[in-house]
């Protein structure tokens, strides 16, 4: 599934010399205290209308995507050129390229029935003044050749306003197989030379597909794209499987199952689907599994007598270390992006709490500290954010703060909304929403850390338990 | 913590080779948590109720499960009748090996929910050997919140979830 991705050298050199080139603040990460202002500006409500009129000097196009209020940016993705044997790829690609872009809530498409002239060639001059009598700001052009077992999409971002090319085209080549995540890395270069930030489209998400009656619910792994499509079924529902977690290539997934009859962990090869039981030690149950940025390491939960600590677990080896010991629940251990420490949940002051200890283990810090109850911590892969479930007064909500506790901030509010999983540029996070009684289903969610955007996941059945991918390479 | 070297483990697994797969819950289960009630038809290879030795008897008379407050493991002065007589029917009925199911109700987190369910499994089976029931005829289970019996999202609901359910099994020593 390799793609190959190389610039176009011929028009777009113009965009060197704008301020709008490819020098844009990218995938840094921002620091805590950049973050912290952000996020002060955000519960700033009174401040919204000020900060929206407040417009960044440049006259480029740009989304800060932590403006409190947020005008969704028009752009035109008209049908690909078909550069010979595209066939319908010209318009598939075009148009998932428009859903990814759409689906951030950041960009609006502009609809082609207002479209005054007509992309005829790829490297004909652009009328400026047709986009821009349609209020288009970001125009996105394109070409597909196809043939054989090979596809040759590239693609061109202007700037209508400025009537200049923003950043230099691409062109990306591979199978026909390939062809949505091409269309996902065109839409994912677009969003981060608009946003400046990391790209997150070219992304699979692992996730648990539901059927049956919640008291006899089956499951199964599945995976897909991280818009839905392309799913594959990795397990039959001979037995129950849970929280299933990415690998840091992707090559591989962790999950607990109950395939011996008692729950423990398991790892799976993505490609051969071959799958290894690590927690063989009989009297035990072992869960909430997850890698190490280097994958080297397994972090889970042993639970032996009814007391639960966190354990990590060398792939190599098979070597274990126990990192808590407490008679309390310790679980949902998540590394931090350099590997250095760990935030997990225990309920050692009396309910479920958040905490940080070194990778190594030893003494652990509390981090949360507002009502309620807080869990299943996850690591932003930005480094800057922990992402949790809360309970307080009955409802469920997906929450982000600060990796010292501060800044909190809840995104959703619901009757049952747990496990967030980051997208990989930290901006996004999916998470199961579950409804009441018996026709409660579970499905898929995601909203962006700022709070907005919350959408639900297309799903062929019901599901749980959502892990994204890092960005595909 | 040291594990057990794996082998002398696998000596204390075979204990309870004689049972099926525990997770009475897969695909082909169905048995969606024993101790019906009703008339007597014996569809499920329970046995007759009336008859004390039959897992029937155990299910519904003696009673095979206990409840849990919320979030609580500990065991309420009922819960320690039950299984107080659960101890004294495994006295007299020394062919069954049981495993111990804990379960949590719906109103939690998937992964704390499966630590919960392994602490009421404990407490259960911490309960049983303090009454004289041989740790090896016992292991336990934890699902979580992933087999409710009860499916509406009300406290009605959830007070039955919250369980610990002895499961017999012929097994030990056969």
């Amino acid at each position: 599934m390799t793609i190959w991705k190389f610039p176009l050298t011929c028009a777009a050199k113009a965009a060197k010399t704008l301020k709008t080139g490819q020098s844009r603040p990218k995938t840094t990460p921002v620091s805590n205290e950049d973050q912290m202002h952000s996020l002060k500006t955000l519960s700033a409500a009174v401040f919204l209308g000020l900060s929206a009129l407040t417009l960044p000097a440049q006259a480029e196009i740009t989304i800060n995507i932590d403006s409190p209020v947020i005008e969704p940016m028009p752009f035109a993705v008209p049908d690909f050129i078909d550069e010979g044997g595209a066939g319908e790829y010209a318009t598939n690609i075009a148009r998932v390229v428009a859903a990814d872009l759409a689906g951030t809530g950041l960009f609006v498409e502009t609809p082609k029935d207002a479209y005054i002239s007509r992309i005829t060639s790829f490297d004909a001059p652009i009328a400026y003044p047709d986009w821009q009598a349609i209020n288009t700001q970001a125009l996105i052009t394109g070409a597909v050749q196809a043939g054989g077992d090979r596809i040759v999409v590239k693609f061109r971002l202007y700037d209508v306003f400025t009537g200049a090319p923003l950043g230099d085209g691409l062109q990306f080549a591979g199978t026909p197989g390939t062809w949505r995540r091409m269309a996902h890395k065109v839409a994912d270069a677009v969003y981060s030379r608009i946003t400046g930030e990391g790209p997150y489209f070219d992304s699979r998400v692992v996730y648990v597909a539901e059927s049956g009656p919640k008291n006899q619910r089956q499951k199964r792994l599945g995976v897909m794209d991280y818009d839905g499509a392309n799913i594959q079924y990795l397990t039959d529902s001979s037995s129950i499987v849970l929280a299933p977690r990415f690998s840091p290539a992707g090559d591989r997934i962790l999950y607990t199952s109950y395939a011996s009859g008692f729950p423990s962990i398991y790892l799976m090869d993505v490609a051969s689907l071959q799958t290894r039981n690590l927690g063989e030690l009989p009297g035990t149950m072992t869960f909430a599994p997850r890698f190490s940025p280097d994958g080297s390491t397994v972090v889970f939960s042993l639970e032996q007598g009814g007391n639960t600590d966190i354990y990590a677990m060398d792939l190599g080896s098979g070597q274990m270390r126990q990192l808590t010991n407490a008679p309390s629940i310790e679980t949902s251990p998540s590394y931090s992006p350099d590997g250095s420490q760990i935030v997990f949940e225990s309920d050692r002051s009396g309910t479920q709490q958040v905490y940080i200890m070194s990778a190594s283990g030893g003494e652990a810090v509390r981090i949360s500290g507002g009502k309620g109850r807080y869990s299943t911590p996850v690591w932003s892969p930005r480094g800057d954010m922990i992402a949790f479930t809360k309970q307080n007064e009955g409802r469920f909500h997906i929450g982000v703060m600060l990796t010292d506790g501060t800044e909190e901030r809840l995104l959703t509010a619901s009757f049952l909304d747990e496990g967030p999983t980051w997208a990989p540029n930290g901006r996004v996070v999916m998470f199961t929403r579950e409804g009441a009684g018996a026709g409660g289903q579970a499905g898929l969610m995601s909203v962006d850390i700022s709070g907005r955007n919350l959408r639900q996941i297309p799903t062929e059945g019901p599901a749980s338990d959502p892990a994204w991918s890092p960005l595909l390479q | 913590m040291t594990l057990l070297p794996k082998a002398l483990l696998l000596v204390a697994a075979l204990g309870l080779a004689a049972c099926n797969n525990p997770d009475r819950y897969g695909a082909n289960g169905g048995n969606g948590g024993a101790g019906g009630n009703g008339g007597f038809v014996d569809t499920n290879g329970l046995g007759d109720p009336s008859n004390p030795k039959s897992i029937a008897y155990f299910n519904q008379s003696v009673g095979d499960r206990v409840l849990f407050p919320v979030d609580q493991s500990t065991l309420t002065p009922e819960a320690r009748g039950i299984l107080a007589g659960q101890a004294s029917w495994l006295a007299t009925n020394a062919d069954y090996a049981i495993i111990i199911e804990g379960h949590a109700d719906e109103q939690g987190t998937r992964e704390y929910n499966l630590a919960l369910g392994a602490r009421r499994a404990a407490a259960v089976q911490d309960f049983l050997i303090s009454q004289g029931v041989a740790p090896s005829r016992m292991r336990t289970i934890s699902y979580g919140k992933e087999r409710p019996i009860e499916v509406c999202s009300e406290e009605a609901c959830y007070a039955k979830n919250r369980r610990a359910v002895t499961v017999l099994s012929m097994g030990t020593g056969a």
